[in-house]
């Protein structure tokens, strides 16, 4: 998207600065009936960033952007979106944000290419300058040549990158996302977090909530963790790691698991059980490798500790639905 | 959402007319059937009941029972036309399609999506009484020019019955719903509004219901100018279909938002 791109740099001087503070939420609060939903979330993502909101389903993860978007109105705290105090300035601070939600929502009456040109109107776009945009959108979505194909002829993974480049269309300076890779397949993944990467090499500030910690740790460059509607840390994602666990770890499993277990507690500082598995977690795991090498009953995996492993001890192995 | 501000008065924007573009882009692309489907269904029941019917009935309040009718219905089709719109379409972008979802994530409001679901069915019905006023000139039912001063009518009757239909839009836990709204209030209105048979002849109480249902304030305006003559209470009746517009879109602004945002 080098014609973007290009725009972008134009306008780098009055809007895609670093260093300045692109969303700013103070003590947010937000009930449904009697449910607290958020319950006093504080966040400053500054301008450049890529901040990952991570959170078990319910966590309150989608809640937080609604309210941060001025979709849904506060019970307490404060919102502050490229300088646009929200809810009451939302229609300002949207007009400078692209939002790509949950779910897909384009418009199966219409082609790709309709379905820009529509969503730009939204924007108070006027239609010559958009039909001009149009191609370099579709570029940048994979997606040219296929400027007439209705919605029922795109994959899951074209309908995401439709989704991305509709988000595009007011050259926002925020991005907003909403689980962005659910439900894709890996080459489809891969290639939303290239464009993704994109996003940010030209500058712009990505806010994506998602539970796929594999590309938390891939794309952010700051996450944090929400459970019950509070974040309960927050950092990047290698200094979360280091914080938070034992940088190795080795998954056991097996007919013999059980007995294992407590040979295991002797060797690993930390030994955790789930279901059929055993986790042990140390800075150094040799004595734990030595004991099972030539055992037949038991299966290992030995990898490096990552976000995964930080998120399910801090918010738990239960099951959340 | 506090209670200030689930009953605010809506605030709307100009933006609204890029909803309004976006529904009539997907009707450009649909436009035939949709237009014989307004017009069909009526012109076979008109003709139908007009020249079936009328032979029996021969004539009606100093006019032939066809003239007395098609004037019921250009009213009738244009109530129908906004009700459908605002009921089963409205909802498939609402709920089903998530397009207002989609919307209110640029910069506009739900009440900006709302207002212009309220006009593109206004319009939607306009065209539809437009269509059976064209049907019915041709058979020489409609006199000229008085007959013109019934599009602002439609307009207005469009208005009153899109803003009603989106308030149980609002209020719709699914497309069954909308059967209560349609068997329970419209079709019993359709009876008590003089489409059929005029009202003077039923008892009191039944008049009273009648002076204050939309669709009677409708026909007592169409009617008249549709054969030439001037109302006798236009203002009355125009005030009655304004009233219904307006009161209708504020209760579709607040369950609305009852429903979305809170």
């Amino acid at each position: 998207m080098q014609d973007i791109g290009a725009q972008v740099r134009e306008h780098a001087g009055s809007g895609l600065r670093t260093g300045v503070t692109t969303l700013e939420v103070q003590g947010l609060c937000k009930r449904y009936g009697t449910q607290e939903v958020v319950r006093g979330v504080d966040l400053r993502i500054s301008a450049g960033e890529c901040f990952g909101l991570l959170g078990p389903n319910g966590a309150g993860k989608t809640t937080t952007l609604k309210l941060c978007l001025g979709l849904t109105d506060p019970d307490a705290g404060s919102v502050r979106l490229l300088g646009h105090e929200v809810p009451r300035e939302a229609r300002a601070a949207r007009a400078q944000v692209g939002v790509v939600p949950q779910f897909d929502s384009l418009d199966p009456d219409f082609t790709v290419a309709e379905n820009l040109l529509v969503f730009g109107r939204y924007f108070g776009l006027d239609d010559s300058r958009l039909r001009q945009r149009i191609p370099q959108l579709l570029e940048f979505a994979g997606l040219t040549g296929r400027a007439e194909a209705r919605m029922a002829a795109l994959s899951g993974g074209m309908k995401r990158r439709l989704a991305l480049a509709r988000a595009l269309v007011n050259e926002p300076q925020a991005l907003f996302m909403d689980e962005p890779t659910t439900g894709l397949d890996p080459q489809a993944r891969h290639l939303i977090w290239e464009r993704l990467r994109r996003l940010i090499q030209e500058g712009r500030t990505l806010v994506l909530t998602t539970h796929f910690m594999e590309e938390a740790e891939r794309l952010c460059t700051r996450v944090a963790i929400m459970d019950r509607g509070r974040i309960i840390a927050s950092d990047s994602p290698r200094a979360m790691i280091a914080k938070h666990i034992e940088p190795q770890v080795v998954e056991v499993h097996g007919p013999g698991f059980e007995a294992w277990m407590e040979r295991a507690r002797s060797l690993a500082p930390r030994v955790e059980r789930a279901g059929e598995t055993v986790f042990c977690y140390a800075a150094d795991v040799e004595a734990v490798l030595a004991d099972l090498r030539g055992r037949s009953d038991l299966v290992y995996l030995h990898r490096p500790a990552n976000l995964e492993d930080v998120f399910l001890k801090l918010t738990g192995r239960d099951l959340r639905d | 959402m506090q209670r200030a501000r689930l009953f605010a008065p809506p605030r709307i924007s100009t933006r609204l007319g890029a909803v309004w573009r976006r529904n009539f882009l997907v009707w450009r692309k649909l436009a035939l059937p949709s237009i014989l489907g307004n017009l069909a269904d009526p012109l076979i029941m008109l003709f139908g009941l007009g020249y079936g019917l009328g032979a029996v009935v021969g004539e009606i309040a100093g006019t032939t029972y066809f003239a007395f009718l098609a004037a019921g219905f250009v009213a009738t089709s244009t109530m129908y036309a906004a009700t459908f719109e605002a009921l089963f379409s409205a909802f498939s972008r609402m709920h089903v399609q998530r397009t207002w979802e989609a919307i209110v994530n640029a910069p506009m409001t739900l009440e900006d999506v709302l207002a212009g679901e309220w006009f593109w069915a206004a319009t939607k019905a306009l065209a539809a009484g437009l269509c059976m006023i064209a049907v019915i000139s041709v058979f020489g039912y409609a006199h000229y020019p008085l007959a013109l001063a019934a599009i602002p009518v439609l307009v207005l009757t469009g208005l009153a019955f899109a803003a009603l239909g989106l308030a149980v839009n609002g209020i719709a836990s699914g497309y069954d719903f909308f059967s209560y709204y349609l068997t329970l209030v419209l079709t019993p209105m359709m009876m008590l509004s003089g489409v059929f048979f005029p009202v003077e002849q039923m008892p009191a109480a039944i008049q009273a219901i009648a002076a204050v249902l939309p669709l009677h304030h409708s026909v007592q305006l169409v009617r008249p100018l549709l054969s030439g003559e001037w109302p006798a209470t236009p203002w009355l009746n125009l005030a009655v279909l304004a009233g219904y517009a307006a009161a209708g879109f504020y209760l579709a602004t607040v369950v609305t938002r009852r429903r979305l945002l809170t």
